[in-house]
């Protein structure tokens, strides 16, 4: 592949990933602000940025942060909340078979939701390269680390993003996915299994086991489903 | 630079739990079936998954599930931002004229 068929995708993979990862911004902010009230320094936030790289997890363990840090909690807490990328990797896997192993262990690292989400679309309409992939994560990486960090500078000057309907934003990006990948009625009981599972298991066990369990439920609603017929023309 | 040591030990053992599930997918991927019933339920990952995530949030208030309902019906003619833009103007119109549950 040439250099520039590679920069022509770099570029598709920024471009896609753009709006979202702007959508991001507000979240980094309030990231770095809440990190500095709970007694992390810019240094440690930011660190936490740039090697965990998990928005939800992020949020939820610095909510319960404590000093000392309680590392085997923190870290239990983060694989708790992360277990959906078990089946986001394995859902991905077949759609990167050309990819060589390094690029594979970076792909990983880099696996947050909204980029699995987009990569997932693009496999609908085309081959992912490597230049897309890490086109989308470059552009969310460079643009969550620097609104985590000026969310420790700005702190308690920023407005709430409920107020300003921001915190809507991704169940908006993930109802309009939703129904990208719901192109047939086959998709039907697998959303209404996810949603009745995770809503359910939510109202009884709290935590964030919910999404494991709405996956796990939509896939079993899948697998029952009689095999896809090859219809014809 | 202010690094407390209990909090960077803490903060790279959240790095590798988080990278332990995300590498596990590509490690059992080679040995994952490419036909029948649990091909099927890896197809569904993609909707199953999103689903699920937003599901207690379409739930919050009568505001949100209003909000859902108008962005569903927007992602079908408009590009995702534009679906986006419509949803959160419809969550913000909610929440101005929609109570709670």
């Amino acid at each position: 592949m040439s250099m520039s068929s590679v920069l022509r995708d770099v570029r598709l993979g920024v471009i896609g990933i753009l709006p979202i990862a702007l959508a991001a911004v507000p979240f980094g902010l309030l990231l770095g602000s809440e990190a500095v009230r709970r007694g992390l320094s810019p240094a440690e936030i930011s660190l936490m940025s740039m090697i965990v790289f998990a928005g939800s997890a992020q949020f939820l363990t610095v909510s319960i942060w404590s000093h000392p840090a309680p590392w085997a909690a923190l870290a239990l807490a983060a694989f708790l909340i992360n277990l959906r990328h078990v089946l986001m990797s394995a859902s991905l896997s077949p759609k990167l078979k050309h990819f060589r192993s390094s690029q594979k262990a970076l792909v990983a690292f880099l696996l947050a939701d909204e980029i699995w989400a987009l990569n997932e679309r693009r496999a609908m309409i085309h081959q992912i390269t490597p230049g897309f992939y890490f086109g989308t994560a470059l552009g969310l990486y460079v643009i969550w680390l620097a609104a985590t960090i000026a969310g420790t500078v700005l702190g308690e000057t920023l407005p709430a993003p409920e107020t300003i309907g921001f915190d809507f934003v991704f169940a908006a990006l993930f109802i309009s996915l939703v129904t990208g990948f719901a192109k047939t009625w086959r998709a039907l009981p697998v959303v209404i299994s996810s949603l009745a599972a995770s809503l359910l298991f939510k109202s009884v066990f709290g935590g964030t086991g919910f999404i494991v369990a709405g996956g796990l439920a939509g896939m079993i609603a899948a697998a029952l489903l009689p095999p896809e017929q090859k219809e014809a023309p | 630079m202010n690094l407390d040591p209990a909090t960077v030990m803490a903060i790279i053992a959240m790095a590798f739990a988080t990278y332990a599930t995300r590498i596990s997918g590509f490690i059992i991927g080679p040995y994952l079936p490419e036909q029948g019933r649990l091909k099927q339920a890896l197809d569904a990952v993609p909707a199953a998954v999103l689903t699920a995530v937003i599901a207690p949030t379409l739930f919050n208030s009568p505001a949100e599930l209003f909000a859902a309902v108008v962005t569903a019906i927007a992602a079908r003619r408009l590009p995702a931002l534009g679906a986006i833009a419509v949803g959160v103007c419809a969550v913000l119109l909610g929440r101005q004229f929609l109570g709670h549950w």
